[in-house]
């Protein structure tokens, strides 16, 4: 059982404790073993690495399993300190030699260093590594570096020294001060001012108030609140302790998606040991605030993410959102007094606290200040997640940091926010990422999702996937959003299928527009902006599926054909015998036919044939 | 008959809360692997919830299924990050496979197919989870060779 820590005197006898060993020539070897990383067998290389340690008797040198350093392009990632020697796709066969060369005689293994696809130069060091170098990494950093499981980690590199800060030298409105004067925004989506949601909730009347952060991550395609609970739960805990103390609430809850079981391992560890030390529960590090959380667990419903609808999750109910005139602020949870924030923002209060409003909002634009974390993903040669200070330039992360498309492919479009969100066009690349540029544009920051899209996606087909996703995930009960999104959906099938015509168009918009004034929440007022930005901006592709029956980039299933040509097929059988659907015929060495009627145009003979002969067309 | 044992003991556990309907739910699914009827009645009579409201939260998330599973489930992410890279390929190519639609068990009991709207793991995509474990990076061709790992365990 860990002592409990009682005064603000205590963390810092603690810190200084955990670090008094501290050597900065000291070996220690950190392993990504985020959920990334775990696609490509982290674990098994942590395994190899501790017995080959143990083997050479090399039990000095620490290893530090950490979460999600963001380049999951490469995992596995392993980086040895001090030096900071970057390893990529390392595999468990690689230890030996990396104990052997790096460990012992700090050599660099060529095989494992990372190769930057502009200059084909080696880069042996993270920190010049051009999408780490470019970033801003003030909340990432640390997932680099601790150990997530370990509260120990965490306060050995200052942690909860912000909440000592907070409870011991400010009173509650100074801690609203400060992050009003910081321009926090909220991270989640709607970029509300996070202080005014406090300050409202400080103000109302009620003995119990509630603090909630919402780890309901449902944007397709953004993974950050993943990556930040997984690998440092405890700076989320420390930012609700500390909204918790300026707002005055006794009670929390985590809102957590079940799709993520290993972040809920890490959460709910954290706040057992969190309790532990004395963080949280009955007066917290030895003064009169007193404040506890538990977990709620969702339940697998996207509309779960609006903050309404979540709290009528959180009380056992249906998740149906609520009309936005009741105010959360005082009639939220139970109908009390709540602040709700999401993960990254909550992560973001320790660190103003600890900078200092003045600091914090010299990084970003005057209007969107601080970082902000990206999932850059799609056809992308880096992908990953990546923190930047808001107002750099979508080229900037797509190209510097992202190293362009893959394949050498032309860029097309980046989605930006999620189903909420839209797809921007190559000429808006130079545009200042912020809450507001973002929104101008048509798209919008959203939780943070960057999916780069190339030459082979098809426009109209990412329009209809957004409409089918948020079709499928409506709760139905606003008619406008219901059943205009079902017939949204069927004019966008009708267009992918060759039977549009051009009054569809016309249609699509006006059917938008009904969206927009007529849904209650969140969901469905910007359900129209995929296809919206995709109008505007990719008209011509529109056209094309329903004037000359063809989709450009070759996806629409309904208007292309797999064929296999004569010069190039040697009658080899692969495709023949991969086929799911028996589509093909042909004997060995002669050539080959595809039988349209059978196809199912899963593409399998286009990715298995090694002679290019089959093309869709 | 289904044995109620396992469902009382998730009641106690949440004090037979009503608020707590979600989470006993899926504690309860967890225990059955599905949610049996006789088990939606024990929890609508020790809670004194109608049974029609447990049926409301019951269909209204996903998480939860009225249906037995099959030995292993398949869920493809249809997040748009793997959307871009390809899952709607894999989605047809599984579906044919393994002779079933989004929602259903294979003849034999082996697979229950699922689709699911993004698993965060999205620079890894296309992903396919099997039970706990996420795959990613995949083709049409790569998702049948893996499914085929576990058509006989």
């Amino acid at each position: 059982m860990a002592k409990k820590i009682n005064s603000w005197n205590d963390l810092k006898a603690l810190y200084k404790e955990l670090n008094k060993d501290l050597d900065p020539k000291s070996q220690w070897i950190a392993i990504c073993e985020g959920t990334g990383c775990r696609v490509y067998g982290c674990l098994d290389v942590s395994k190899a690495l501790e017995g080959e340690l143990n083997k050479q008797n090399l039990t000095k040198v620490k290893i530090v399993h950490t979460g999600c350093h963001g380049f999951c392009e490469r995992g596995t990632l392993m980086v040895i300190h001090p030096e900071g020697i970057f390893y990529s796709r390392v595999k468990p066969e690689d230890v030996k030699e990396i104990v052997e060369k790096t460990v012992k005689n700090h050599e660099i293994i060529d095989r494992l260093v990372y190769v930057d696809p502009k200059t084909n130069s080696k880069i042996p060091y993270a920190k010049d590594i051009p999408f780490y170098k470019f970033q801003k990494r003030v909340l990432l950093s640390r997932n680099e570096e601790i150990n997530p499981t370990l509260i120990t980690d965490y306060i050995a590199h200052g942690g909860y020294n912000s909440l000592a800060k907070a409870l011991f030298e400010m009173a509650p409105d100074q801690v609203i001060k400060e992050v009003k004067d910081a321009g926090l925004r909220g991270r989640g989506g709607g970029g509300f001012l996070a202080a005014r949601k406090w300050e409202s909730s400080r103000k109302a009347e009620g003995d119990v108030k509630y603090i909630i952060c919402n780890a309901d991550e449902g944007d397709p395609g953004a993974y950050m609140d993943r990556s930040i609970i997984e690998g440092n739960p405890h700076s989320v805990l420390e930012g609700m302790i500390i909204g918790a103390y300026a707002v005055g609430s006794s009670n929390g809850y985590i809102y957590i998606r079940h799709e993520y079981p290993l972040a809920m391992h890490h959460i709910t560890e954290a706040i057992k040991q969190a309790r532990e030390y004395g963080f949280l529960g009955e007066n917290v590090l030895g003064s009169d605030f007193s404040f506890d959380l538990k977990i709620s667990r969702g339940g697998g419903a996207f509309v779960a993410g609006e903050s309404s609808a979540l709290i009528q999750s959180i009380e056992g109910k249906v998740a149906e959102p609520k009309a936005k005139y009741v105010h959360m602020a005082e009639h939220g949870l139970y109908s009390k007094p709540t602040v709700l924030n999401n993960v990254e923002t909550w992560a973001n209060v320790p660190l103003i606290i600890d900078m200092g409003s003045k600091k914090y909002s010299e990084i970003g634009t005057k209007t969107s200040t601080g970082t902000k974390i990206f999932s850059l993903v799609g056809k992308i040669n880096n992908t990953g997640l990546v923190e930047v200070p808001m107002g750099i330039s979508l080229r900037q992360i797509i190209f510097d940091i992202g190293g362009g498309i893959k394949n050498n492919k032309k860029f097309k479009a980046v989605q930006t926010g999620g189903p909420s969100g839209g797809v921007l066009p190559e000429k808006l690349l130079d545009l200042p990422v912020d809450f507001d540029r973002l929104t101008e544009a048509g798209s919008m920051m959203g939780s943070g999702g960057m999916i780069v899209m190339d030459e082979d996606n098809c426009m109209v087909d990412v329009a209809k996937y957004f409409i089918a996703f948020l079709q499928e995930e409506s709760c139905g009960k606003c008619v406008p959003c219901r059943e205009g999104l079902k017939q949204m959906l069927e004019i966008l099938e009708k267009i992918c299928s060759g039977k549009g015509e051009m009054s569809d168009l016309d249609t699509l918009n006006d059917l938008s527009q009904l969206l927009t004034d007529g849904s209650l929440c969140g969901l469905g007022n910007s359900a129209a902006n995929p296809v919206l930005s995709s109008l505007q901006y990719f008209r011509d592709e529109y056209e094309t599926h329903i004037k000359d029956k063809k989709c450009p980039a070759k996806v629409c299933k309904a208007l292309i054909k797999y064929r296999i040509i004569e010069d190039k097929c040697t009658g080899c059988h692969l495709c023949l015998k991969n086929c799911p659907s028996h589509a093909i015929t042909g004997q060995v060495k002669k050539l080959h036919t595809i039988h349209d009627d059978k196809c199912i145009k899963c593409g399998i003979c286009y990715d298995v044939c090694k002679f290019d002969a089959v093309i869709k067309e | 008959m289904t044995d109620l044992t396992a469902v009382d003991k998730v009641l106690q556990t949440h004090n037979h809360d009503k608020s707590m309907l979600v989470a006993i739910l899926q504690d309860a699914q967890e225990q059955y692997r599905y949610l049996p009827k006789e088990v939606l009645t024990q929890i609508s009579i020790k809670l004194e919830v109608p049974m029609s409201e447990i049926y409301q939260v019951v269909t209204f998330y996903k998480a939860f299924s009225l249906k037995p599973r099959g030995k292993h489930i398949c869920s493809i992410c249809m997040g748009t990050a793997c959307h871009v890279r390809g899952a709607p390929l894999i989605l047809e190519t599984v579906k044919k496979h393994l002779d079933v639609e989004p929602g259903q068990n294979t003849k034999n009991m082996q697979f229950t197919l699922n689709t699911v709207n993004c698993v965060g793991a999205c620079a890894v995509g296309p992903v396919v989870q099997v039970d706990n474990t996420l795959y990613g990076n995949l083709t049409s061709m790569k998702s049948i060779q893996l499914l085929k790992k576990f058509e006989k365990d």
